[in-house]
């Protein structure tokens, strides 16, 4: 044999014995099992500081809303090592960034725990950032605080959810539409995961209380296109609009709304990925009188609400506004605290210990919020929004009391088919 | 296209004053990287060492895992490499072949958990409102099926795909266009179908490999091995294909599509057999990457991706033999290093080494790198001017 | 009746933006055989113009009229820098400069993050374009009728350029054979600068259009070169005919599966209809015969 031929005949060679040796083969009970023991953690809790990974995305499509996510965890941690620190030690934030792709995500979170070691991780924004980080923190049962509203149907124990489920924003949303009469309702959305599972909770919904969905459509992602779809809309009888379009399509959705002769009196829109730092882009005059929904807003009158605004402008400029997301990823450092506080110690069992047990609670800008141990969300108060002429948004309702998270809907008869139950 | 001029390349269309200028030769210096049977035995047996005794004794878990998702970014430059660098077809859409192989995989992975579970279909399909098993994934349950699904399903596409343009003699710009557009419409499309493909949250959360636990280290070690075994394989088959008959029409076609022809040879067919070649090792790429890094999403496959794959490609000498490879795997070592302390300064980088080098250095480092030269001349090979 | 004759519109609406955006590509592709995937960051740099001109004037209105020509002046302005500096060097590998204007759009684009902010800014439309007007009883938006005109101004005009003045048949002697023209005196070198400029010019043209329907951002320009580079393909290397036929046939394919299925799946099938099409006719819709282009 002539040497290239026993070399290529070789290597594969290789590859077959290596195969044969052995490591474990997979068992899914054994590892349930396993899971409850700590793989060998790095933290260091020996010093005067704790490491926490902040994973936000700096570059890329998504930066523009991680961005001010990140100011705010900033801003948290500062006031928290200004009081004190977290059982006595100044937290060390450690900065990575997404770059706006999952694969990004999950290499990142997977340096953060495994090289740098942190107690826990704050960040993520879209799904997909979440589901490729989630089998990271599994395997390395560590914890990540995720900030941004989703579209619900899981619970990993090494999740905390601060951002809204869909109980907390679209079923509140839908209950007071339905509320001001509106009965025929046309969806429209950017083709990704929340879209199409907030859309199939409406379509349930809709089924169950008498309303009807006259349409539903999806454009990809970025796109800037919506002639026939507000060409359908207005084909169709609807008395209101249903909105899931992501970022900058909103641009082109709500000109080509108007440029129609559309507007929030003849065929009102209900968006749910608008909030106060998304308003200036869009442009003003093309929202002005339409209603989002959310937990929180800039607006919202309170104490705890005023002094996160003040604060905020005064670190980040006046012209900064607050938002949702943003209050939330505030939110989710001070319950990491109370949690951490509460166990007495940074190990992950000991706070999820704590969380089980209830009670963490925290006096957030937008009210009273508490971790529900069994899904680790938290309750929040869902507020419906009008957005007025300065393009920040008045609440022109909210729920007498926070709501808690229900994020597989369990508790909604009618909701059967969204969940697999 | 027309065929009754194939001008004489740098003469008729360089730009005057500096009249006929030659082209740094691209392959210059690259001899090493090209030559012979001691040369090969030489790069590929440093290259063994490295990967399969220095990098697993060495590197930690992370780091491991690290170097496998750049080994498999790697074979997909070594097809570019091939259908690029020496066959002058600039193929923009590979992420196609990346992701049809990952996905194939990552089907099969996340069936065979389900299935351990005890679960009849995936959760994800759950809560899409489905309840039976679509057809296009019960194809994939069993692991021989799946495996041969990554090697039969890209390379037919690619196949069918080339065919088609290449014998109507789509070339040059228009070949990299459609390549382009075709990335941007896989995308589109694999988003579009929530119900089968789990849309832009792509899947993810495999724990087993034909029921290997991938949590165990071991297991990972040696998933290791088996991608750096299967790059080096690669680079030992393209090696081979370098010097054969084909290798030579292969840079006849690119040179002189039209003198290949005359001699009776179809340069449809060997571009098309190209492709494949192209293909089928993104697709392997892919299908390693699945396990290694543990998701797919579309946001690896799309127009974007597609495009970085090429940077390193160019960078490590296109038409070389070694340059794909080592300059793939530099181009995402510094990608991680810069772009995690200087988010926005790394875009500006890659700009700047995509100008830079295709504008300046379009045979790659290798062309600078003459200290490891041995044999010049013989093999070199003049610039792509086909025109 | 009145939902045919608005998708009608918006598919010709779709057409005439496809068009904008893709002439000025048509004609330094059509000549050079360079691939500018930096003319996406060229309409975005003339999006960004009409934003600073409307920041300087304020009234949305004038400053969308004066935006029009200032903007051309920038993506001129922009071309003639890239094809002085890198593309003139490299007319005898234009699947080379496809991947070094890449590389030129990504700084661009990481500048305009830079300096304009990640956030997409707002453009306000002139009272005027705001709303809608009504044509044969239906309502279509104002300012995609503008677009509609500018279009079809900016096409007109430059074939009466490519037609009737000297740079247009220096050009078109250029395309034809570029030696024969050095050899009657044509200096190949300005030229081609010239039409640079002017393809480029065009790009700007087109991001002030845009700014009326859409968001103004920095990834502005990487949603429609893929779609821009369709047109030139199908039409037809180097023929603004061509292109015309294309855009608006693109343009209503696009809107009418859009109708029947959804934008995702007509996004598809209008490509694979393209790729159909080239097999039937590689060179486009219309086809030059060169000697300098294969």
């Amino acid at each position: 044999m002539s040497p290239r031929a026993t070399l290529s005949a070789v290597l594969p060679l290789i590859a077959v014995l290596v195969l044969t040796g052995c490591g474990e083969r997979y068992d899914p009970e054994a590892e349930a099992a396993a899971q409850q023991i700590s793989p060998e953690s790095c933290v260091d809790t020996e010093g005067d500081t704790v490491k926490v990974g902040l994973l936000n995305s700096l570059s890329g499509t998504m930066a523009v809303s991680e961005t001010t996510v990140n100011r705010s965890l900033n801003m948290a941690i500062d006031e928290i090592n200004a009081d004190g620190g977290v059982l006595g030690k100044q937290i060390e934030p450690v900065t990575e960034d997404g770059a706006s792709e999952p694969t990004i995500f999950a290499e990142r979170a997977s340096k953060l725990i495994r090289q740098d070691c942190v107690a826990a991780t704050f960040g993520g924004w879209t799904s997909a950032s979440r589901k490729a980080m989630l089998p990271v923190f599994e395997a390395q049962n560590s914890l990540l605080f995720y900030p941004v509203q989703y579209e619900g149907l899981e619970a990993s124990p090494n999740i905390f959810y601060t951002g809204a489920t869909t109980n907390q924003q679209i079923i509140p949303a839908l209950d007071w539409m339905r509320e001001q009469g509106h009965k025929k309702i046309f969806l429209v959305g950017s083709d990704y995961v929340f879209p199409r599972t907030a859309n199939r909770i409406i379509n349930a919904y809709a089924e169950a209380h008498d309303m009807e969905v006259v349409g539903e459509e999806y454009v990809p992602l970025g796109s800037t296109e919506f002639s026939t779809i507000v060409n359908k809309a207005m084909a169709s009888d609807a008395d209101a609009v249903f909105n899931t379009l992501n970022g900058d399509s909103n641009v082109a959705f709500f000109r080509q709304y108007n440029a129609v002769g559309l507007d929030a009196q003849s065929l009102p829109v209900m968006s749910v990925s608008i909030a106060e730092e998304e308003v200036p882009g869009i442009g003003v005059d093309n929202l002005e009188g339409q209603y989002v929904a959310w937990d929180y807003y800039q607006t919202v009158d309170s104490p705890d609400n005023q002094e996160f605004v003040t604060n905020f402008k005064d670190r980040y400029g006046q012209d900064q506004v607050t938002s949702d997301p943003m209050e939330a990823a505030y939110t989710s450092v001070y319950l990491w605290k109370d949690m951490v506080e509460e166990a007495g110690s940074f190990d992950v069992a000991a706070v999820q210990e704590a969380a089980d047990t209830g009670g963490s609670e925290f006096d957030a800008p937008e009210g009273q919020v508490s971790v529900d141990g069994e899904n680790q969300h938290i309750s929040k108060t869902p507020r419906i929004g009008r957005i007025r002429e300065d393009g920040l948004i008045d609440t022109v309702w909210q729920a007498p009391e926070p709501v808690a998270p229900d994020p597989f809907l369990d508790t909604y008869s009618w909701a059967g088919s969204i969940n697999g139950a | 296209m027309s065929a009754a001029a194939p001008s004489t390349p740098s003469t008729s269309t360089t730009p005057t004053p500096a009249g006929t200028r030659t082209l740094p030769a691209v392959t210059e210096g690259a001899g090493v990287w090209t030559t012979g049977p001691r040369g090969a035995l030489l790069g590929l047996g440093v290259g063994a060492i490295l990967l399969l005794v220095v990098a697993p004794m060495t590197l930690s878990g992370f780091g491991l895992d690290l170097l496998g998702r750049y080994l498999c970014m790697a074979m997909v430059a070594v097809g570019i490499g091939l259908v690029w660098g020496r066959g002058g077809m600039l193929a923009m859409g590979q992420g196609v072949y990346f992701g049809l192989g990952a996905y194939i995989m990552a089907m099969h992975m996340t069936l065979a958990d389900t299935t351990l579970e005890g679960e009849s279909i995936p959760t994800f399909m759950r809560q899409n409102g489905v309840d039976r098993l679509p057809e296009l994934w019960g194809i994939v349950q069993h692991p021989v099926v799946a495996v041969a699904a990554v090697v039969l399903v890209p390379t037919g596409v690619a196949g069918l795909l080339g065919w088609a343009i290449f014998s109507r003699r789509v070339k040059g710009a228009y070949f990299a266009i459609l390549s382009q557009a075709l990335a941007a419409a896989f995308a589109v499309l694999i988003i579009g179908q929530p119900v089968l493909t789990n849309g832009s949250n792509g899947l993810s959360n495999f724990h087993s490999l034909f029921g290997w636990d991938l949590s165990d280290s071991t297991n990972r070690t040696i998933l290791f091995l088996v991608v750096a075994a299967v790059l080096l394989t690669m680079l030992a088959v393209t090696w081979q294909l370098y010097r054969s008959r084909f290798g030579e029409l292969l840079v006849a076609v690119r040179d002189q599509e039209e003198r290949v022809r005359f001699l009776g040879y179809d340069p449809a067919l060997v571009k098309t057999v190209a492709y494949m070649i192209a293909a089928l090792f993104a697709a392997i790429g892919g299908a390693l990457f699945v396990p290694v890094v543990g998701i797919i999403s579309p946001a690896d496959i799309g127009v974007v991706p597609s495009i970085a794959f090429l940077i390193g490609v160019a960078i490590g000498g296109r038409a070389t033999w070694l340059g794909p490879v080592l300059g793939s795997i530099a181009v995402s070592f510094a990608g991680t290093q810069l772009a995690s302390v200087f988010p926005s300064f790394w875009v500006y980088f890659q700009g700047l080494l995509f100008i830079l080098v295709i504008g300046f250095l379009p045979g790659g480092l290798a062309s600078v790198t003459g200290f490891l030269r041995r044999r010049k001349t013989s093999e070199t090979i003049e610039m792509e001017v086909t025109r | 009746m009145e939902i045919l004759i608005s998708q009608l519109f918006a598919g010709l609406s779709l057409g005439s933006v496809l068009l904008l955006a893709a002439v000025g590509l048509s004609l330094t592709f059509g000549q050079m055989g360079v691939i500018n995937m930096a003319h996406g960051e060229f309409i975005m740099a003339g999006a960004y113009t009409a934003f600073t001109v409307q920041q300087i004037l304020g009234s949305a209105g004038w400053s969308l009229l004066a935006s029009i020509p200032v903007a051309f002046l920038v993506g001129g302005a922009l071309g003639l820098i890239l094809e002085i500096a890198l593309l003139r060097h490299m007319y005898h590998r234009p699947l080379d400069t496809l991947l070094v204007t890449f590389g030129v759009s990504l700084i661009l684009q990481q500048l305009a993050r830079d300096i304009f902010g990640a956030p997409s800014v707002d453009v306000r439309l002139p009272e005027l374009l705001s709303g809608p007007v009504t044509i044969m009883g239906t309502p279509v938006p104002a300012a995609r009728v503008f677009i509609l005109v500018l279009t079809v101004l900016v096409v007109a005009g430059l074939s009466l350029v490519m037609n009737k003045s000297s740079l247009g048949r220096r050009t078109r002697a250029v395309v034809q054979s570029r030696d024969l023209a050095e050899a009657s005196g044509i200096s190949s070198r300005r030229t081609d600068a010239l039409t640079f400029f002017v393809g480029s010019g065009l790009a700007g043209v087109a991001g002030v259009a845009i700014t009326l329907i859409g968001s103004t951002s920095p990834t502005l320009g990487t949603t429609y070169i893929v779609d821009a580079f369709l047109v030139v393909v199908a039409g037809g290397i180097g023929q603004i005919r061509g292109a015309v036929i294309a855009a608006a046939g693109l343009g209503l394919l696009q809107v009418f599966f859009e109708f029947g299925t959804t934008a995702s799946i007509a996004k598809v099938i209008v490509l694979v209809i393209v790729v159909a099409f080239l097999q039937i006719r590689p060179q486009g819709i219309v086809a030059t015969r060169t000697r300098g282009l294969a």
